[in-house]
């Protein structure tokens, strides 16, 4: 057994990890305490302490502590659980909430325990999502928020449910929620001015909550008609749950739960109600709240969009139709197909327009707004039908506010159209949740100069390449003495003949058959383009793809060329050369000629991003290969080293999980050292001198692929 | 003593008896006897499952002619469509090919599923499915003329968005084409309840179930689910089976693998039952 470390030891090293030079911790005390415990808890502490630390020293000092205590009641297991906790909460919402969770141990326990048979939003997003979107109506979207309530076009749900026992039926009240949230779209709750109304009322609060008492009832029994699968799965937990309900009358209550009740009974009831009822009950978990000044203003704001946007597609629609005849005969409007009312096609959530009677075939993103706009109105106001004039409306009314990637640059900083992506924690051992910001962006590029220089350097390279990649295609080959074929194999029919003739048996062998080989190979290129590329490298990479795709394009293999580089976790970036469905043209020629070094290589991030990327093509061998010139590194200095590397293994770990396999060439010399642990002892190919890299590159490729 | 062997008739010979059930959505019925008769080939456009091959069925009993379908595959060849020699006691012997069969009996040729087959085997029906109406037969140095009974017709779902998958202009110039798709609410629960043993309630909610999964096809589903896929659950609820088992087993399972999208498809089934 080690020994116990004293107390001058424990300070060195409570001094080193929380700077204590800089942070002006005082750490005595800390080592008083921490020397007198066993070996195996002092190092736990230690562990755990350095790690922390790495986060930030104050909380890794509140949490060391503290720890002592806290592992005299509890497993190791739980401390480490709620030291992660603190960090990530300190990833998330800084050092002011970490330094919460590290003070209040028991109230994470509780967290912990609830949380254990909890449903978790993003565990059941994945589930509800596609759930919301199969029910009837406007195509939602979720998102999380403090309380569960909805805007007609997004539906806001807590982190967690956890007002039962059992995961499963904590996931049922979600899926609850979501149908009373999803109904308050579908049944007219947000298409009246609520706020307004509310405020005639002296008791403003207590009209909304009484409004929303009697919505729910409403609700509930259109609900019940719709799914009654479900609505048994809500009686029992509204038993569960204690739901309390107003006493109605009986003619008031059937007026709510007819099936041709809309919001103005329950508004109605509401001015009836109002004086005669003293208390409201609460509404459940499942119920959600109501939010009426942000709905009524989300759907302001979705119906001027919408109205643009409908009536600038029948703009183009009406375009098409008038291709070729006279401008008189131009009808002035689209009309709703006859025969059906409003009622029915709120029913079924059919809208379909005509026009000169002729019925019009509409894309579903068309059929989609013309949904929302008769959700919102309970009709298709007729001047939604009338095309828009040429640039009548704003475009940025027509397109959703898409932010330019590029603008993160230049000062304003958003994650629109980002992908989000953890990192692995090396010191930690977890991931870092929704850790690095990920954008596409293309390449500037202006001509192909470069292109047609390397293409006349190498014009013999080239030459003996596409020889050597023909050979690999896969071909048509014919297949002989076959037992079934296209044609009678005459060789072996006349051995089978004498065969016969001889008194032997003859073979069943008799035909031959075309057999094609496929190759069914896709290749990711994952190119470098950090600073450390300047110069000789950067051209050597340049000419190395400039070849590898010409022999591509001989082979048929299907490829992507994708440059990375960044700074920082926030503003990672990919850079399309070429995706699969691109064809080899100019355009992407010019591009790889303007592949430049830029900044850092956070490595693992572009993996994860591009082995997605890979995912979404069919094919039966995925391949991933990258081109480096070094380690991986950022300009926060964490990524450097032990972090950065690690987190790249993990990267390409889920990579391998994902049945990709992953490659890496490089020209960094000390390669042999860190690269075994990355790509494993034979994924990688360290080449000594750079102006090998174009020659040796598709010999590699040829090596790994046959 | 009952008969225990299976009756074996020569495609070209097989006319179907009973009349196959089938509920015209539109015109196409009148559609298909019209080009008929002007010896036209018929293409036949539409989502797996809604209908395509039990209207050619119904259309070979409507028209008295036997019907040979073809379902293609990405190995099917020009030869299997043709004939080929085979070695028959010693002997090599042409046979015809079903769809050299078709050709010379005056049946209906319909080749399912269409894209699937090899490019190269698509472009020996062009000289069929013009006004030269012939089959040339290279191997035995034959042309053979197309009586004026034979009809070409084919299968083809546009839904696949793959490249590979898809008809070459010059194949698809020459066909009449007809679209199908999910038939209106009421006539997909007539449907269901005549193929199946169900009531008019479970049919309505199966169809109700169908339309959610459809509300999905491009979020997450390649496809919603068919109206095959509905009598096969109303089959299955017939006998007996709980309605959101025969969902799980025969719709869900049957349209996704992934696990939160078949999770998500339970869960709508069970809201509904």
């Amino acid at each position: 057994m080690t020994n116990q470390l004293d107390e001058q030891q424990l300070t060195l090293l409570f001094e080193e990890y929380l700077e204590t030079e800089f942070t002006f911790l005082y750490a005595d005390d800390l080592s008083v305490d921490v020397a007198a415990m066993p070996r195996e808890k002092q190092d736990f502490i230690l562990h755990w302490t350095k790690s922390a630390a790495a986060v930030n020293p104050e909380l890794a000092f509140q949490f060391a502590t503290r720890a002592g205590n806290a592992l005299n009641e509890h497993e190791t297991e739980i401390i480490e659980a709620w030291c992660l906790e603190a960090m990530d909460c300190y990833d998330r919402s800084g050092l002011h909430k970490a330094m919460d969770t590290i003070r209040n141990l028991d109230e994470f326990l509780k967290q912990g325990y609830k949380r254990a048979s909890a449903s978790l939003f993003e565990e059941a997003v994945p589930v509800l999502l596609p759930f919301v979107q199969g029910l009837s109506g406007r195509r939602m979207k979720i998102e999380q928020d403090e309380v569960a309530w909805t805007d007609g076009e997004t539906l806001y749900l807590p982190e967690l449910m956890a007002f039962m026992d059992d995961r499963q039926e904590n996931f049922q009240l979600y899926k609850i929620l979501v149908t009373f949230l999803w109904s308050q779209m579908r049944y007219g709750t947000l298409n009246e001015p609520l706020a307004e109304i509310f405020a005639e009322y002296d008791n403003r609060q207590k009209a909304q909550d009484l409004f929303h008492h009697l919505e729910l009832r409403r609700l509930k029994a259109r609900i019940a008609d719709e799914f009654p699968g479900l609505n048994k799965n809500i009686e029992k937990l509204a038993l569960s749950l204690g739901e309390q309900q107003l006493q109605l009358q009986a003619e008031h209550q059937q007026k709510l739960e007819s099936p041709n009740a809309d919001i103005d009974d329950s508004l109605r009831l509401l001015s009836q109600l109002y004086l005669k009822t003293a208390e409201v009950p609460e509404p459940l978990c499942f119920h959600g709240v109501l939010k009426p000044e942000e709905a009524w203003q989300a759907r302001q704001e979705r119906m001027l969009k919408e109205k643009a946007r409908l009536r600038d597609y029948l703009r183009v629609l009406m375009d098409d139709f008038m291709q070729g005849k006279e401008l008189e005969q131009r009808p002035d409007k689209f009309n709703l197909k006859e025969g059906k009312s409003d009622q029915d096609r709120l029913e079924s959530m059919q809208v379909e327009i005509t026009l000169n009677d002729q019925p019009m075939p509409l894309p579903e993103h068309v059929k989609n707004l013309l949904r929302s706009v008769m959700i919102d109105f309970g009709e298709i106001p007729p001047e939604y039908l009338e095309p828009a004039g040429e640039g009548e409306y704003d475009p940025e009314l027509l397109n959703d506010s898409s932010l330019n990637p590029e603008d993160v640059w230049s000062g304003t900083y958003h994650e629109e159209g980002a992908f989000i992506y953890k990192e692995w924690d090396s010191a930690r051992q977890a991931y870092k949740k929704n850790w690095c910001v990920m954008r596409e962006l293309e390449l500037k590029h202006d001509d192909k100069s470069f292109y047609d220089k390397t293409v006349t350097k190498y014009a013999g390279h080239i030459h003996s390449l596409k020889q050597t990649f023909e050979m690999l295609r896969g071909e048509d080959r014919l297949l002989k003495r076959q037992l079934f074929g296209d044609d009678v194999d005459i060789d072996a029919l006349i051995e089978a003949w004498s065969d016969v003739k001889a008194g032997r048996e003859m073979t069943q062998h008799l035909f031959t058959r075309m057999h094609k080989d496929d190759r069914n190979i896709a290749v990711m290129f994952m190119v470098d383009m950090s600073g450390s590329t300047r110069g000789w490298i950067n051209e050597a990479e340049r000419e190395a793809l400039i070849l590898m795709a010409e022999a591509l394009e001989m082979l048929g293999d299907r490829y992507a060329i994708y440059g990375f580089s960044g700074w920082t976790r926030k503003r990672c970036e990919t850079y399309r050369i070429k995706d699969f469905a691109e064809p080899w043209d100019d355009e992407r020629k010019a591009k790889t000629c303007a592949i430049e070094p830029k900044d850092y290589t956070r490595m693992g991030v572009a993996i994860r991003h591009l082995s997605s990327k890979l995912m979404e093509v069919d094919a039966r061998i995925r391949l991933l290969i990258t081109l480096s010139d070094g380690k991986p590194d950022d300009y926060d200095l964490e990524y450097r080293g032990v972090y950065g590397i690690s987190d790249t293994h993990q990267a390409l770990l889920e990579a391998r999980r994902d049945g990709i396999h992953p490659f890496c060439i490089t020209i960094d010399k000390q390669g042999q050292e860190y690269l075994p642990d990355m790509y494993g002892k034979t994924h990688y190919v360290v080449i000594d001198e750079i102006r090998k890299l174009p020659l040796k590159i598709a010999d590699i490729y040829r090596k790994l692929t046959t | 003593m009952t008969d225990l062997t299976s009756h074996v008739l020569k495609p070209e010979e097989y006319y179907i008896k009973n009349e196959p059930y089938y509920e015209p959505v539109a015109d196409e019925i009148e559609i298909f006897e019209a080009a008929y008769k002007n010896q036209l080939p018929v293409l036949l456009k539409g989502p797996t499952g809604c209908g395509k091959t039990r209207f050619m069925e119904h259309m070979a009993w409507r028209l008295k002619r036997p019907l040979i379908t073809v379902s293609c595959h990405d190995d099917l060849t020009a030869s299997d469509l043709i004939g080929r020699f085979l070695v028959i006691s010693g002997e090599t012997q042409w046979v015809d090919g079903p769809l050299a069969r078709a050709v010379r009996s005056g049946a209906i040729c319909y080749l399912d599923e269409v894209v699937e087959a090899r490019k190269d085997t698509t472009v020996v029906i062009h000289p069929l499915a013009d006004d030269r109406r012939v089959l040339p037969m290279e191997k035995i140095g034959q042309l053979v003329e197309a009586t004026p009974e034979f009809c070409l017709a084919m299968s083809y779902n546009p839904g696949y968005q793959s490249v590979m998958k898809d008809l070459k202009q010059s194949t698809r110039q020459r066909f009449i084409a007809l679209e199908f798709d999910y038939p209106e609410p009421e006539l997909e629960q007539k449907i269901i309840m005549r193929e199946s043993d169900i009531d008019a309630e479970m049919a309505k909610r199966l169809v109700k179930f169908a339309q959610m999964t459809r509300n999905l096809k491009g979020q997450g589903l390649d496809e919603g689910a068919s109206t095959r896929l509905l009598v096969h659950a109303a089959k299955l609820i017939s006998s007996g089976i709980e309605p959101v088992v025969a969902c799980r087993s025969s719709i869900a399972q049957a349209l996704t693998d992934e696990g939160d999208m078949l999770a998500a498809v339970n869960e709508l089934s069970s809201s509904l039952f």
